[in-house]
């Protein structure tokens, strides 16, 4: 493994000094000077703050400072049982919300030994994957809006609402849904899904190859986008960088094919690979990755299984409500898993998924009572915002933005 | 060597990766338990056996744990564990390392140079924890503000609630 910029301490473009530092530190040329971006900024997609160093209009050297979104997730999870951990982590990445709930629902089940039936995992697929094409729509609107092309950011938050409107159906829930829950997920599929999901994906599939009209060919686009934010896939993998960043070096790497979880090896899938390892390749990933999730949405639709929707385990289990009305061992049970949990066997376990951003990890502790002793997200976004200051040194601080924005981070996965 | 661990699946405790004892876990993932004096050796074979990637560093507090994960025996159990999480991309497998680090010398060597990607995993362990890393370029909190006291992922640091009240607030208009 070669690197082509050595990772040095002391040079290099992490501009590391601490916030108290910064106030007053004197700029180290004539040209020099230190800045502040956010953490009000709009084109930092939340709270991220960028202090930069400046050699005129030129960026040398950039530190992403993180933590305005911190609300101690983790810690509150640690005081939730397994059936409250979903409500919890759903709210880490708001834009991909489903993916958090699958990846601690599959490390809770990994500790519990919980084999799913078939109609749960391919209803997790689904809604996995339509969720995957509301947080692509929603960077193709911002990364729109942060390039200057406002009518792309109406277009997809356009879209993207009606992406949330099949999820709301299907869940209860626009966002934040609490849907996948150890042992199955809520409920099953409401009356109509497969008609409304069919609808969805024609429009968004027709709709996909007007954006593609509106952005890809045009010369501002490419010239704002091209040999902008270039990044190698040395460098993505020391620095621990996956999702579309990763895939836009060229290097072919994406769970749901690689490693498979749930069903995914049954489907036919591509991974969506880039080659420059720039700001448009990165577009473009995502762009194709939302086609890519229309035809696996297919193949679902297609291939759906009858069955029950969760595991038919009375530990983890509720009864039905019907049976509440008339049984008191219902009701007791009922009472039971909704205010002690059940519990989980000892043990530690990682689990992982694809999402959006990259690899979604989520690290279980359980030391055999009904809340986990650790429950630890490896949020995707984290880990790629270290990308920053490789991709932005020497660029202009006009490209910064198109940076951020290309990466996509999303805060509340930061801070958790 | 996963493969012999996986015919001698049930004596956990005797089968040894990189010279300090190997488990495989519930997803038959290699599990290695080390002392933080090993780390650093250990990291070094993974590099050069194709774990090019460092996915995860994650702290954890046994203070007052009911039970605890199995440990093989001979790995001596302590207060703090620090996991790390590593991915081979041409095995398609992923590793763990169990590093036990003791209360009363919470430290460990960064891996910065090795896998630079973990200096900001390393900073959320040092900010939560408490746990310091030996030979990191920036070790400065991360999540929370720089000039808060404690660790709040320890055990002994409370959640803060805030307590409820039955009765009416008195308007302090």
């Amino acid at each position: 493994m070669t690197l082509t910029r050595p990772y040095v301490r002391a040079a290099g473009p992490v501009f590391r000094v601490s916030e108290g530092a910064a106030q007053s530190l004197e700029p180290s040329g004539p040209n020099r000077m230190i800045i502040n971006m956010g953490p009000q900024h709009p084109s930092t997609h939340g709270v991220l703050r960028l202090l930069l160093e400046l050699d005129g209009e030129t960026v040398v050297r950039c530190k992403p400072i993180i933590g305005y979104l911190h609300t101690g997730m983790e810690k509150t999870g640690e005081t939730l049982t397994y059936l409250q951990g979903p409500t919890n982590v759903t709210r880490m990445d708001y834009a991909a919300p489903l993916f958090t709930e699958l990846a601690f629902s599959l490390a809770t089940e990994s500790l519990l030994s919980l084999e799913l039936p078939a109609r749960a995992r391919w209803i997790r697929m689904l809604v996995c994957e339509i969720n995957r094409i509301s947080s692509h729509l929603l960077f193709q609107a911002t990364n729109g809006m942060d390039i200057g092309a406002v009518s792309m950011m109406l277009y997809g938050w356009r879209e993207r609402e009606e992406t949330l409107r099949l999820l709301e159906k299907i869940t209860g829930l626009r966002m934040n849904h609490n849907y996948i829950r150890p042992g199955g997920v809520a409920a099953d599929l409401p009356d109509g899904w497969r008609d409304d999901t069919l609808v969805l994906m024609e429009t968004i599939s027709h709709r996909i190859e007007e954006y593609d009209d509106l952005l890809t060919g045009q010369p501002i686009w490419r010239e704002r986008l091209e040999g902008v934010g270039v990044i190698t896939a040395e460098e993505c993998l020391a620095l621990g960088v996956t999702g579309p960043i990763l895939r836009s070096t060229g290097y072919s790497w994406d769970l749901r094919r690689h490693v498979p979880y749930l069903d995914y090896d049954q489907l036919e899938l591509n991974v969506i690979c880039g080659r420059y390892g720039d700001c448009f390749d990165r577009y473009a990933i995502r762009l194709n990755e939302i086609r890519e999730s229309i035809s696996l949405v297919r193949q679902i639709l297609d291939r759906m299984p009858s069955g029950d929707y969760r595991v038919q385990d009375k530990k983890v289990t509720p009864p039905p409500r019907g049976r509440i009305d008339e049984s008191m061992e219902a009701l007791i049970h009922h009472f039971k898993i909704f205010t002690e949990g059940f519990k989980v066997p000892p043990g530690e376990v990682y689990a992982a998924v694809e999402s959006p951003r990259g690899e979604l990890g989520c690290y279980l502790v359980s030391d055999g009572g009904p809340k986990p002793l650790r429950m630890h997200i490896r949020a995707p976004s984290f880990w790629n915002l270290q990308t920053l200051p490789y991709m932005m040194e020497g660029r202009l601080i006009a490209d910064a933005v198109a940076i951020i924005s290309s990466v996509d981070p999303i805060m509340g996965e930061v801070d958790r | 060597m996963i493969a012999e661990l996986e015919d001698s699946s049930g004596q956990a405790g005797e089968a040894t990766a990189y010279g300090v004892p190997a488990v495989l876990d519930a997803a038959r993932a290699l599990v290695l338990h080390l002392r933080p004096s090993e780390l650093t050796g250990v990291a070094k074979g993974l590099v050069s056996d194709g774990y090019l990637m460092c996915l995860d560093v994650c702290g954890v507090d046994y203070l007052a744990a009911a039970t605890r994960p199995e440990i093989p025996p001979g790995v001596k159990p302590e207060r703090f564990e620090v996991t790390y999480v590593f991915l081979s991309h041409s095995n398609r497998r992923r590793l763990r390392l169990r590093v036990q680090v003791p209360d009363g010398d919470a430290t460990l060597p960064s891996l910065f140079d090795l896998f630079p990607g973990t200096e900001a995993a390393e900073r959320e362990v040092y900010d939560l924890f408490g746990i310091s890393f030996d030979g990191h370029p920036d070790p400065t909190r991360i999540l929370m503000p720089e000039e808060w006291e404690g660790h709040p992922l320890r055990k002994d640091y409370g959640v803060g609630t805030v307590p409820v009240r039955f009765k009416a607030v008195p308007d302090v208009r």
